[in-house]
């Protein structure tokens, strides 16, 4: 009788074994979905100003156990879009990286701009274009604002402008209607 | 189907859910004619004043303009162009205060009328049934047609469709209090409007024509049933008076009870919705060749001493027509006109807000008459809301995840589909301004989709980037170890070249051959062989300082490799060597650029070369056997020599022997400057490159070039030292602080 027990115990110790062993090989994650999950809420500035060289690494870095109230671009909703997703307490932005700002993208003085390149080098999503000894300019539909070409900039001709407001992006604020004199 | 005709037939029509009756003040304003107003001082046409995007820009400053003539053209499917509303003068295109609830600055063509009103030449369509669909089409978006009701979507998308329509239902609700600018045109110009009903019905081809009109205007529905009485498929319809019944979604379901569902489109459903005022513009623009420049607009309130209802031209200010009206400042505590109706209105920001194609009505309401906004009081869950609501949604619901910014729960709420008609702030209450949460949570959800679209984009484009750095990297990389493998490659050359002399004799029986080949590439060969045994002299001029010149040396050695001078030179064996060797390592950083940058010319100089070598060494091998090559190359460099030693003669032959020294130097000197300057690229296209672009375009001189430069470097200079010191202050302060820890 023992023996039969311990034989049963065997087999369906092998039987399970085996199972795991083939849910291990089909169901195998490649990579860790957290860090593409977390990477899709953090705002893709590539500003660095986590003091990780771009959102992936720093995502990489927050599922590893970083502070996630390092991403002053993405502020508070950000941070809270992280803890929801992290099941963690939402902190308030540590300052210590910056602090959130109003958006703003790179505009280049073109008169001033000598031409040197190091602007191009620096912009992290090549929202900059020119040539050596050309004049540089920003697309600035594809400029995240991140701040990285300013120092580079020789001749400081390079501005972070805040982006004007218009009537497609206005956040209907409440009592913010301007209500002017009648005549 | 048929069904549905016969119930609207016998006027037994469905019903929605919700809805509010607020008072009606219809009579204010409609009891005279339409009036026609006097030129404004100045018209403010906004580029844009539909849903879409705005057309490009015909005319200039400065320019004259004729009435109706086009100021912008259409680029896109969703733009519609705008027109000159009288004849004048553009005196500027500038931002100007929209009308739109922010008042936020758009771009706008001001035009200064110049009294004439001279029309432009009109090219009417009167025999659109002849036409085929697309001409008409387009004829409707040239006219700058948007549907007028409200919402401003381009008429010639929603009658371009292919998709079968059953009914057209013509929207003569106008469920708004206060507004009766359709009521008074379908009384004074059914006809038109029926026309424009024709056009419609002849490019959409539905079965009926429903036109939907509330029974609280009588005038109205007698008048369009006056004008379509000849036709059987036109149904004119009395619907029960309810606000927000002239929604679209609220209307279709009144008069088929159907609804239509979510993220879907009337036209889904085949059913196809133009407002009254649409059909008569149509019908202007198709009969009289005239564009969009001109609409009804009700002025009315309790603070007008003449409410009524007035043709504005598009671009025209409110304060023109509000002293059309004889506005009666003293009636209002604080100024105040609403855009629009009561229920869905909005403040204008200032009375320099131009009249666009959807503004249907300027409320100006005296103290009382509408309530200003009150102090908003916390919300009792009474469910009033809900009951009001004409889109079945639950507004208490959305007021709490709006108000918290909960956008995920709000929009699992179906907040996109709430038509923001106020029912449910009119019912409120606690007087909670409710739609201007929903609208503010759809702004907020609008940008952060936009946000995400451009955080996609970005994260795409950073990938790239790396992905491209990491190539790049690869490259150089890949391109040293070649540089490297050349080296070694040249190495070897040497050490075969020590071992065997027979090359020089293989060399003696080719010079005759590569003698009297005197072409360019020769040349060129030569001039390369020159540099390189210049380079070699050198290095040999280290060892053996004696030697006076590295002209001589370069002889000595030319005519060694020759093999023509038999004594041996004092260095002997060791100076051939390190020539060899100086050869070997030119060749490979020769061989290092060639890969990197292709510039034809040397590659076929050194195609001509190999094949030079091949031919002097005379063995005319094909296969590059390591041990062969090794010796055919350095054959290809003896041979290289003697090509210059011929040379030289030759000068000889033409100048006395000093000059010949002389233009050698010179003629050597540039290319080993190249051959130094070349492995670093970038310098050399910096020197390059300004020349070539800046001459023919830039008229500055070279001296402004200059000062600028000079300015540059000084500026650089100065924010090198202001980062020196707040790099030192850093430091410092980071010293103090870290101090401070420990």
């Amino acid at each position: 009788m023992t023996l039969f027990a311990i034989f049963a115990i065997a087999i369906l110790a092998l039987l399970f074994g085996a199972l795991l062993g083939f849910a291990g090989i089909r169901f195998k994650v490649e990579g860790d979905p957290i860090v593409e999950q977390i990477d899709e809420l953090l705002p893709q500035t590539q500003c660095g100003q986590c003091g990780y060289p771009g959102c992936k690494p720093y995502a990489e870095a927050i599922a590893n156990g970083e502070e996630i109230n390092k991403c002053p671009p993405g502020g508070d909703a950000t941070i809270k879009n992280i803890a929801n997703l992290l099941g963690v307490e939402a902190k308030p932005l540590n300052e210590a990286h910056g602090e959130a700002d109003v958006k703003k993208v790179a505009y280049i003085r073109e008169d001033e701009c000598i031409g040197c390149t190091k602007c191009i080098q620096a912009c992290p999503v090549d929202a900059i274009v020119g040539a050596t000894r050309q004049m540089h300019t920003v697309i600035i539909d594809e400029c995240t604002g991140c701040d990285l070409c300013v120092a580079p900039c020789p001749v400081d001709c390079i501005d972070m402008v805040p982006v004007k407001e218009d009537s497609k992006h206005w956040r209907w604020q409440l009592d913010s209607i301007p209500v002017k004199q009648v005549k | 189907m048929n069904s549905i005709i016969d119930r609207i037939k016998q006027n037994r029509l469905w019903d929605f859910a919700g809805g509010v009756h607020p008072k009606q003040f219809k009579s204010l304003s409609n009891k005279h004619e339409i009036a026609e107003v006097g030129l404004p001082e100045t018209l403010y046409i906004p580029l844009k004043q539909h849903i879409g995007v705005e057309g490009k820009l015909n005319v200039g400053v400065g320019d004259k303009v004729l009435k109706g003539q086009a100021l912008t053209h259409s680029t896109n499917p969703f733009a519609v162009p705008i027109h000159a509303s009288t004849s004048g003068e553009i005196v500027a295109i500038d931002e100007h205060v929209s009308a739109h609830p922010s008042g936020k600055p758009e771009t706008t063509v001001i035009l200064k009328p110049d009294g004439l009103e001279k029309w432009c030449d009109l090219s009417p369509l009167s025999d659109y049934q002849t036409l085929p669909k697309a001409t008409v089409v387009e004829h409707l978006c040239n006219a700058g047609i948007s549907g007028m009701g409200g919402a401003g979507f381009p008429t010639h998308i929603k009658v371009g469709s292919e998709k079968p329509i059953h009914y057209l239902v013509i929207n003569g609700i106008e469920c708004e209090p206060y507004i009766t600018s359709d009521d008074r045109l379908m009384r004074e110009h059914a006809w038109q409007v029926r026309q424009g009903i024709d056009v419609l019905m002849h490019l959409l081809q539905p079965e009926f024509a429903i036109i939907a009109i509330e029974d609280n205007k009588p005038e109205a529905i007698q008048a369009m049933q006056v004008a379509c009485q000849d036709a059987d498929n036109y149904l004119v319809t009395s619907v029960p008076t309810k606000y927000p019944a002239g929604g679209e979604k609220q209307l279709i379901e009144v008069l088929t009870g159907q609804q239509i569902p979510k993220d879907k489109h009337p036209i889904d459903v085949g059913i196809v919705m133009q407002n009254v005022g649409t059909c008569f513009a149509i019908a202007d623009a198709v009969f009289a060749g005239k564009p969009l420049i001109q609409r009804v607009v009700t002025l009315t309130g309790k603070a007008l001493k003449a409410p009524q209802n007035v043709w504005g031209l598009i671009g025209t200010p409110i304060s023109h027509l509000l002293e059309v009206a004889q506005y009666q400042a003293k009636k209002q505590k604080a100024p105040r006109v609403i855009i629009g109706g009561p229920m869905m209105g909005f403040t204008a920001a200032s009375t320099k807000v131009p009249i666009v194609k959807i503004s249907n009505c300027l409320l100006v309401p005296a103290n009382k008459e509408l309530p200003l906004p009150q102090d908003e009081m916390p919300c009792i869950r009474c469910g009033a809301c809900a009951d009001a609501c004409p889109a079945g949604l639950l507004p208490q619901q959305l007021y709490w995840h709006a108000k918290s910014g909960e956008l995920e729960k709000a929009q699992a709420f179906n907040l996109a589909d709430c038509i923001e008609c106020g029912a449910c702030a009119f019912v409120c209450p606690s007087n909670i301004p409710l739609v201007h949460y929903y609208r503010t949570a759809k702004a907020d959800i609008k940008i952060a989709q936009e946000e995400k679209e451009k955080s996609d984009r970005s994260k795409a484009r950073f990938n790239a980037r790396q992905e491209r750095l990491e190539r790049e990297k690869q490259e150089r990389e890949e391109k040293r170890l070649q540089s490297a493998k050349a080296r070694e490659q040249a190495k070897a050359a040497r050490e075969a070249r020590n071992q065997t002399q027979e090359v020089d004799n293989a060399s003696q029986e080719a010079s005759p051959q590569s003698a009297p080949v005197e072409n360019k590439s020769d040349k060129v060969a030569a001039a390369i062989a020159r540099a390189k045994a210049k380079k070699a002299a050198k290095n040999a001029q280290d060892d053996a300082p004696a030697t006076n010149s590295s002209e001589k040396t370069d002889d000595n050695r030319a005519k060694e490799s020759a093999g023509k001078s038999t004594p041996e030179p004092t260095t002997g064996q060791s100076k051939d060597e390190r020539v060899a060797a100086a050869i070997a390592r030119a060749k490979a950083k020769k061989a290092a650029q060639n890969a990197q940058d292709d510039a034809p010319a040397t590659n076929s100089s050194e195609k001509t070369d190999d094949n030079r070598a091949n031919e002097s060494a005379g063995k005319s091998t094909p296969e590059p056997t390591t041990g062969q090559s090794k010796d055919e190359r350095v054959a290809a460099a003896i041979a290289r020599a003697k090509a210059r030693k011929l040379e030289k003669e030759q000068a000889a032959k033409e100048d006395a022997n000093k000059l010949t020294a002389e233009t050698a130097s010179v003629k050597e000197k540039p290319a080993p400057k190249t051959e130094v300057t070349a492995s670093q690229e970038t310098p050399v296209k910096d020197a390059s490159t300004p020349k070539v672009t800046q001459k023919p375009s830039a008229n500055e001189t070279e001296e402004e070039r200059q000062k600028r430069v000079a300015a540059a470097v000084a500026k650089a200079k100065a924010r090198k030292a202001e980062r020196d010191k707040a790099k030192a202050q850093q430091e410092h302060q980071n010293n103090s602080s870290n101090s401070g820890e420990h």
